[in-house]
């Protein structure tokens, strides 16, 4: 019994089904705070103990490589993971899941070229292998182009040309009927270097129309096919470890895109064809002329001190800003006043689920500060005072009360129904879904324009003034 | 090695798997879902496993070596960053007084 198990094949097994167990304890550990830290930990153990099955097997046998290659990931991982500055978390997970997706589908080609001499036709192991690098490489290229977005190496806004959906389809149909081929005659070599580009060309297509304001929804599609690609290659392999790890990721992706999707009132297909960018354009010609009322820091101060309550609405233009900073510092002195503080938190916020909470916490906001939409719209008509940093459509009246509007029926964060409402701003122009926002217009509303940083601090600086 | 019991036997993970991750996310807390993302993709490294019998297999030829060599630097990448700037995340987040 004792030999039994210490022989090689149960052994890897062994470590496999310890390393699923690690995982899944993981991603349980990671329902709180509290306990997450553990989920990494767990996580780690189970990738040495993979890694460590993996190595023991008899199958391999030169190392050297494999070690050198380890090291290249580890030397570049490393400063990938301290240097990172938190606004650019977004970039290096769309960039990861491509260093990821490239993975998987360089190794479904050399299994390819290792199983189609011997491979039946149309045998499970064939179709499985087509599986893993369709999703590998155009996850990989529509990645690569998701991270030259965030990063603004390429424009943000969608990219458009006549006669774009025909095309797509006809290259993704083009990549099926390949695939299908090689399937059932997998010796036909001369057709699998077409089928790989056709993969990468239909995932550059793929984001290329999807706008800044779907990138949130984008990620989290991407972090979804990587592991539905994960588990195509568990099946070529036949490896259960990889399958449950890309089920887990493929089902945490899947969720993370549909929470972002009912968090801006739109489907799938609507995120996937672009429909925002068009609707922007349409209506961004009406530009309205009405009158704002404008106060400076020094006015504002002593609104916000006399306040008993305010509740503080980040969006991605105090994430821009890298304004997290200097926010916080007013966040703390309003509360040494005895005013109460919290922080409303729309789940689009920012370029990725999650990021405005990744944000403020760098700037030492404690959790139990942030407030969900759903929890924070309830207290807002007792709030004195609603202060949007940075944050346009998040806010957006019209999506309430306007059935025409292009965002109509998304959930917004209900700052118009504060006693007073201030906006930091830069100018009066549209945010990313590029549409009016009759809150700027409101009898409530003062607009403080200037950068979310500075007017922070200039608001920090005269509440200090007026406490001293 | 794939008799139709082994596939089914594959399909039945798969299946439980994701019905277990469905679970298993919808109970992450919104405020983590950022540092979920970037924990669930230094997990799916676990792709390195592929990319190592890949790399060092017995007769591997010279194009597998090389593909296996790119992959296993590329999922190393993925499982060190991604479990460092998780960790990173998580540390920042406290909660009042602590």
């Amino acid at each position: 019994m004792i030999a039994s198990l210490l022989e090689g094949e149960t052994l890897v097994q062994i470590a496999y089904l310890i390393a699923s167990g690690l995982f899944v304890l993981a991603l349980m550990w990671m329902s709180s705070p509290k306990t997450a830290r553990r989920g990494v930990w767990a996580g780690e153990v189970g990738m040495v103990l993979a890694v460590v099955g993996t190595l023991l097997h008899h199958d391999v046998v030169s190392y050297d490589l494999i070690l050198i290659a380890m090291l290249i990931g580890t030397a570049i991982g490393v400063p990938m993971a301290y240097l990172m500055p938190m606004t650019a978390i977004p970039q290096r997970t769309a960039i990861s899941h491509a260093f990821g997706a490239l993975a998987v589908g360089l190794i479904g080609v050399a299994e390819y070229y290792k199983l189609a001499p011997t491979e039946a036709p149309g045998s499970f192991v064939m179709w499985a292998l087509m599986f893993e690098m369709l999703l590998g490489f155009l996850t990989c290229t529509a990645s690569v182009i998701a991270f030259a977005k965030l990063q603004e190496i390429m424009p943000t806004r969608p990219i458009m040309f006549s006669g774009q959906r025909l095309i797509n389809l006809a290259v993704f149909a083009a990549a099926i009927v390949i695939g299908g081929m090689l399937i059932f005659t997998p010796t036909s070599n001369a057709l699998f270097p077409a089928f790989i580009a056709l993969a990468l060309i239909f995932g550059m297509l793929l984001v290329i129309p999807i706008g800044g304001a779907d990138m949130p929804t984008v990620i989290a599609l991407l972090n979804s096919y990587a592991g539905l690609a994960a588990s195509a290659m568990g099946f070529a392999l036949n490896n259960k470890l990889l399958i449950i790890v890309g089920a887990l990721d493929g089902t945490s992706g899947f969720i993370l895109a549909m929470i972002m999707c009912k968090a801006m009132n739109r489907s799938f297909s609507n995120v996937l064809f672009g429909g925002f960018g068009q609707m922007a354009a349409s209506s961004a010609g009406k530009v309205e002329e009405r009158p704002v009322r404008s106060m400076s820091a020094e006015e504002a101060a002593p609104m916000l001190d006399m306040a008993s309550s305010v509740v503080i609405i980040p969006g991605y233009g105090m994430a821009v800003a890298q304004a997290q900073h200097r926010v916080a510092e007013l966040y703390e002195h309003l509360e040494e006043q005895g005013i109460d503080v919290k922080f409303a938190i729309h789940p689009v916020a920012g370029r990725m689920p999650g990021h405005m909470n990744v944000l403020l916490a760098e700037a030492d906001v404690p959790y139990d500060k942030l407030v969900e939409l759903e929890d924070i719209n309830p207290e807002m008509p007792q709030t004195d005072v609603a202060l949007i940093v940075g944050a346009n459509d998040t806010v957006n009246p019209s999506a309430r009360d306007d059935p025409n509007s292009a965002i109509a029926g998304m959930p917004i964060i209900e700052a118009d129904k504060a006693r007073t409402v201030m906006v930091v701003k830069r100018g009066m122009s549209a945010g990313f879904a590029g549409i009016e926002n009759p809150i700027y217009y409101n009898e409530n509303t003062q607009m403080l324009f200037g950068d979310a940083k500075k007017m922070s601090e200039q608001l920090v600086k005269e509440l200090h003034e007026l406490n001293d | 090695m794939h008799n139709t019991s082994a596939m089914t036997d594959l399909l039945f993970v798969f299946m439980l798997a994701a019905f277990l991750g469905f679970q298993l996310i919808k109970r992450v807390s919104p405020l983590l879902h950022s540092p979920l993302m970037s924990l669930t993709n230094a997990i799916a490294a676990v792709v390195i496993v592929g990319a190592i019998v890949i790399a060092g297999e017995d007769g591997a030829t010279p194009l597998a070596r090389t593909l296996g060599f790119i992959a296993v630097t590329a999922a190393t990448i993925n499982a060190v960053s991604g479990f460092l700037i998780t960790d990173r995340m998580l540390k920042m987040f406290k909660k009042r007084g602590s």
